[in-house]
C-alpha cells in the first residue's frame, strides 16, 4: 500500500470509528503504526539499527514497564522445585482495573544489575516459575501478560544440568493449552527458544524497535554467512525487525516508539502499551475458553510455509 | 471439546499414502559404503557385519547414526511402511538467498525429500504412527515442512487413536527459514497436546544428535523418553557452552547417560533392544477405564 493510499484509508476508517466500532479504531491505530514504519524505513532505518536500539543499555526493562502501567504491583517468587531465577521475574499487577499476571525476562541497567539478571538470560527454573505462575492466572482467570527481553535462554552447564530444553519444551505445549488470554510484548531482544518460552499466547505486540528472531544476527553470520563480522549484514537477511515479523503475520502489531528509541520516553511507551493490552484483553475476555483454545491453535497450526500435501 | 470438520476429515478421508518397502537388496542408494570405520574406536567394519549387528558396532558397542530407512527396515514388520505427507517440500519464506539451492543438493545427498519422514508402520503387529528425523538432511534442521509433517502426523495419530513414536535427530532449527523455523516449535508442541486428548502413548526415542529447538520442543515432550547410548543430547551445543564458559566440558557432558542421570531420560536402550522395549510401552500405555 501506498502512503497516500494508507492515509485515504485512515481517513475512511476514522468516519467508521467514529460511530463507536472498537475493532475500527484498532485497525485505525495498526494502520497509522504501518504508515510510521513505511516513513521510517524511507528515512533509512535499518535492521541493525533497530537490532542496536532494540540491545540499548538505557532502555526500559521489564518491571520498569510494570512499574509505569500498573497502579499496584507483587513480584513473586521462585519455581517451587530449585530456586528463584533472577532474569525471570513474575508477579500480579493491577493494570487499569483488571489484575494480570505478569511474566518477563529481565535486563539490568548497569553492569552490576546484569550480573545479577545474567543479562536476561533465564535458567530452567526461571521458564517453571513463569509457567507455575501462569498456571496460577488460569486458576483464578487473570489474564496473562508476558513481557519478553532476552539474548537468548543461558546457553551454559547450569543450566542444560536442570534441563533447559525441557523447561522451554513444557511451556510451549501448556502455554499452547493455558485457559486464560496470553498477551505477549517483545520490549526489547526476541532471542530464540528464550524468548518463544514464554511467547506463545493469543496476541503478539512488538514495540518499534525490538527484534525477534531465531537466532542472534551474530550466531547467523558465524553459521551461515561463515563469518562473525557480518552480523550487520545478518541483521536485514534475517527479516527479524517488529514490522518484518508484523508483514509475516506474527506480530500483531507494532508500537511506535519515540524518536531515538524508547529510553527517550518511558512514560509514553509506558502508556501506549498500557492502552493496548488492555484494548486487546477487552477483546479476548469476552471469548469462550474453548473458543479461546480453538483460536490460539489455529493461530500456531498456521505457522510456517509449505509446498504441496 | 467438539469435533471439528477437519478431525472428520482426518478420519474418513486417509491422507495420500504411498507403501514402501524397506528392503536391504532393494536398496539402490549407492552413497552407502561397503566398509566403516567405527568412529569411537576406530576398527574396521564389514557392511554386512554391521548390518547384521543393526549399525552397532561390534567391538566397542558404539552406535552408528542411521537414517529412517535403515531404522524402518529394523523396526517395522518386513520393512514395510506408508508414508503421510511426504509430498510436502518447502519455500522459502525469508527469501534467503541460495536456500532453494541448498535445498535441492540435500535432497540428492539424503535421497529424501526433507528432514523427516512420517507414516504408519507395524512394530511386531501393532500399528503405529512414526516418525522419522533424517540428520543426514541438513543436519535434521526444522523448518515449516519438518514441523509441519510432526504436528500433522501428530493429528492424525490422535484422530485415528494411534500410538506415536518419534526418532529425534537434529541440530536444531533451521535457520534459513528465519522466525519460521522458530515457530515451528510451537506449532509441534501444541500438536502435542492432542495425543493427551486422545490419550495416545507420544514416544520418544532420542538419537545422535538432539540439540537446539528440536530439544526444546516435541522431542522433550515425550510420555516416555527413551535414549540410544551414547547419544549427544542438548540444547545450546557443546561448542557454543564451551564459547560461553570459555573451559573444555567434561567428557560425557549432555550424553544420554547424563540425560538419564541428570533426570530428563526415562531409559537409555541399547538398540538391539529398542523393538522390544517399544513394544512393550505400546503395550502398557493402552487407555484402560
Amino acid at each position: 500500500m501506498k502512503a497516500d493510499e494508507m492515509r485515504r484509508k485512515i481517513d475512511e476508517l476514522k468516519a467508521l470509528a467514529d460511530e463507536e466500532r472498537p475493532d475500527i479504531s484498532e485497525d485505525l491505530s495498526r494502520l497509522a503504526s504501518k504508515l510510521q514504519g513505511e516513513s521510517l524505513a524511507a528515512g533509512g532505518m535499518r535492521a541493525w539499527d533497530r537490532v542496536q536500539l532494540a540491545r540499548h543499555q538505557d532502555r526500559p526493562t521489564t518491571i520498569e514497564y510494570i512499574d509505569m502501567m500498573s497502579d499496584r504491583y507483587i513480584e513473586l517468587h521462585g519455581d517451587r522445585s530449585f530456586a528463584d531465577d533472577p532474569a525471570m521475574v513474575g508477579g500480579i499487577a493491577e493494570i487499569g482495573g483488571t489484575h494480570f499476571t505478569f511474566i518477563g525476562h529481565q535486563k539490568g541497567r548497569n553492569m552490576k544489575e546484569n550480573l545479577h539478571r545474567n543479562y536476561g538470560m533465564a535458567h530452567p527454573e526461571g521458564y517453571r516459575k513463569a509457567l507455575r505462575l501462569a498456571k496460577q492466572a488460569e486458576k483464578f482467570g487473570r489474564p496473562v501478560l508476558s513481557i519478553i527481553d532476552t539474548p537468548g535462554a543461558y546457553p551454559g552447564i547450569s543450566a542444560e544440568e536442570r534441563g533447559i530444553g525441557e523447561a522451554i519444551a513444557r511451556n510451549l505445549k501448556e502455554f499452547s493449552v493455558l485457559k486464560t488470554p496470553v498477551i505477549a510484548v517483545i520490549i526489547g531482544e526476541g532471542g530464540s527458544g528464550g524468548a518463544l518460552g514464554i511467547g506463545v499466547g493469543d496476541y503478539l505486540i512488538m514495540l518499534e524497535n525490538t527484534v525477534y528472531s531465531v537466532i542472534s544476527p551474530e550466531g547467523f553470520a558465524s553459521i551461515l554467512l561463515r563469518d562473525t563480522k557480518k552480523a550487520e549484514q545478518a541483521a536485514s537477511l534475517m527479516k527479524m525487525t517488529a514490522y518484518d515479523l508484523k508483514a509475516y503475520g506474527i506480530a500483531d502489531e507494532v508500537i511506535p516508539e519515540p524518536e531515538g528509541g524508547a529510553h527517550n520516553d518511558p512514560d509514553l511507551v509506558a502508556s501506549r502499551m498500557k492502552e493496548r493490552v488492555l484494548a486487546v484483553y477487552g477483546r479476548l475476555r469476552r471469548r469462550r475458553s474453548d473458543v479461546l483454545l480453538k483460536d490460539r491453535a489455529k493461530r500456531l497450526e498456521a505457522y510456517g510455509h509449505v509446498r504441496g500435501g | 471439546m467438539p469435533i471439528t470438520i477437519r478431525e472428520i476429515v482426518q478420519r474418513v478421508i486417509p491422507p495420500k499414502t504411498i507403501r514402501k518397502r524397506h528392503d536391504l537388496a532393494l536398496d539402490d542408494r549407492s552413497y552407502v559404503k561397503k566398509k566403516h570405520a567405527c568412529p569411537s574406536c576406530s576398527s574396521h567394519i564389514e557392511e554386512d557385519e554391521l548390518v547384521r549387528n543393526l549399525y552397532v558396532c561390534p567391538g566397542c558397542g558404539h552406535h552408528f547414526r542411521i537414517e529412517p530407512t535403515e531404522r524402518i527396515r529394523i523396526l517395522c514388520d518386513d520393512g514395510v511402511f506408508d508414508e503421510v505427507y511426504g509430498d510436502l517440500i518447502p519455500e522459502n519464506p525469508i527469501e534467503f538467498p541460495g536456500y532453494e539451492e541448498k535445498v535441492q543438493s540435500a535432497q540428492q545427498k539424503a535421497g529424501a525429500r526433507e528432514a523427516v519422514q512420517t507414516g504408519i508402520g507395524r512394530i511386531d503387529g501393532r500399528k503405529v504412527m512414526m516418525a522419522l528425523m533424517n540428520f543426514k538432511f541438513l543436519g535434521g534442521s526444522m523448518g515449516s515442512v519438518v514441523g509441519e509433517k510432526i504436528a500433522r502426523a501428530m493429528r492424525l495419530a490422535a484422530a485415528r487413536s494411534l500410538p506415536m513414536v518419534l526418532f529425534a535427530a537434529s541440530g536444531g532449527a533451521r535457520m534459513h527459514e528465519g522466525i519460521f523455523s522458530l515457530m515451528q516449535m510451537a506449532k509441534t508442541s501444541q500438536a502435542a497436546t492432542l495425543l493427551d486428548e486422545a490419550r495416545q502413548p507420544f514416544i520418544v526415542v532420542l538419537t545422535d544428535p538432539t540439540t537446539g529447538g528440536v530439544t526444546a520442543s516435541f522431542a522433550m515432550l515425550g510420555d516416555i523418553t527413551l535414549a540410544e547410548p551414547g547419544a549427544l543430547i542438548g540444547f545450546a551445543g557443546p561448542r557454543v557452552i564451551e564459547g560461553t564458559i570459555k573451559q573444555k566440558l567434561p567428557d560425557g557432558f549432555q550424553r544420554s547417560e547424563f540425560q538419564q542421570e541428570k533426570g530428563f531420560v526415562d531409559a537409555v536402550v541399547p538398540r538391539n533392544e529398542l523393538k522390544s522395549t517399544l513394544v512393550f510401552l505400546i503395550d502398557s500405555s493402552r487407555y484402560k477405564r
